[in-house]
């Protein structure tokens, strides 16, 4: 049993990372706040229920995923099917792998960082459809465990595996058509082998 | 990028298969520990880890937003206003 008096030293400190979750899912600043909002008031509401010393991270995660899903979605659905069928394994590495190393003589990976733009992978995330952009948002932005996202999505572990194997071909597709329309990369059809 | 052969050699398909769960954390101590011994000796497959494992960072660092504080201050009131 957890003291509501501690709620705020305990779970305030989460904040920024569930406003930037947050922004993901609803894509716009004002509905994101009002989610954590709403987030952080049924999470003081239900504090009692929350056993001290379990995740609470991800207790907190579990209730904005859940408030995103009853209360926002309905307004911004999407469909969840997109065409992946051309999304091979490595898909990005093998058209931008040799890129930056070919251009300048470093390494791809140390270029990474400046060949995407904030507002460039930010948007590629909230482009995904929604149940792959909740599951690569808690997996490779926040850092959960795959078990963890199982019971923060309330899905079978093997849902979340595939939801992540199409999410992240998705956003590979998406930062490859982005690096194409700023004439970073050339269009291939094929991948460079 | 480095010329591979077609068909790649069984550890290097297997090791490739593994990219995002071996970054996520997800593999036990042992398969880890066999990938990472393949790695060591297979620059080819080294090199689209090191990519990856640099878009997952990149992906994790340009993903920061910082909340106003005004949202605090906005959750601070309503909790206050909670029946005790």
């Amino acid at each position: 049993m957890a003291d509501q008096a501690r709620f705020a030293d305990l779970a305030m400190e989460h904040m920024s990372s569930l406003y930037s979750a947050a922004l993901r899912m609803t894509r716009n600043p004002a509905d994101a706040e009002d989610l954590v909002q709403e987030t952080y008031l049924k999470a003081y509401r239900g504090f009692g229920g929350f056993e001290e010393g379990t995740n609470l991270k991800a207790w907190l995660y579990r209730i904005l995923t859940n408030t995103y899903i009853n209360q926002y979605r309905a307004k911004q659905r999407r469909p969840d099917e997109t065409d992946l069928d051309d999304v091979e394994d490595l898909y990005l590495y093998n058209r931008l792998g040799g890129l930056e190393a070919a251009r300048t003589g470093r390494s791809a990976e140390d270029e990474l960082m400046d060949l995407f733009t904030e507002a460039e992978i930010k948007s590629a995330i909230e482009e995904l459809p929604e149940n792959f952009r909740i599951a690569v948002l808690l997996a490779d932005v926040e850092g959960f465990s795959y078990k963890e996202i199982a019971e923060i999505t309330d899905v079978p572990i093997g849902t979340v595996m595939s939801r992540l194997h199409r999410g992240r071909k998705a956003l590979e597709k998406l930062l490859y058509e982005f690096a194409v329309s700023r004439r970073l990369a050339e269009p291939q059809p094929d991948p460079a082998t | 990028m480095a010329e591979r052969p077609d068909p790649l050699e069984p550890q290097c398909e297997d090791a490739l298969q593994e990219i995002y769960t071996l970054l996520s954390g997800e593999l036990d101590d042992q398969k880890r520990e066999q990938i990472a011994r393949h790695l060591d000796q297979c620059s080819p497959c080294a090199e689209p880890y090191d990519f990856y494992a640099e878009l997952r960072k990149t992906i994790q660092q340009r993903c920061r937003d910082t909340a106003p504080p005004s949202l605090l201050a906005r959750i601070e009131d309503a909790i206050r206003r909670e029946p005790a």
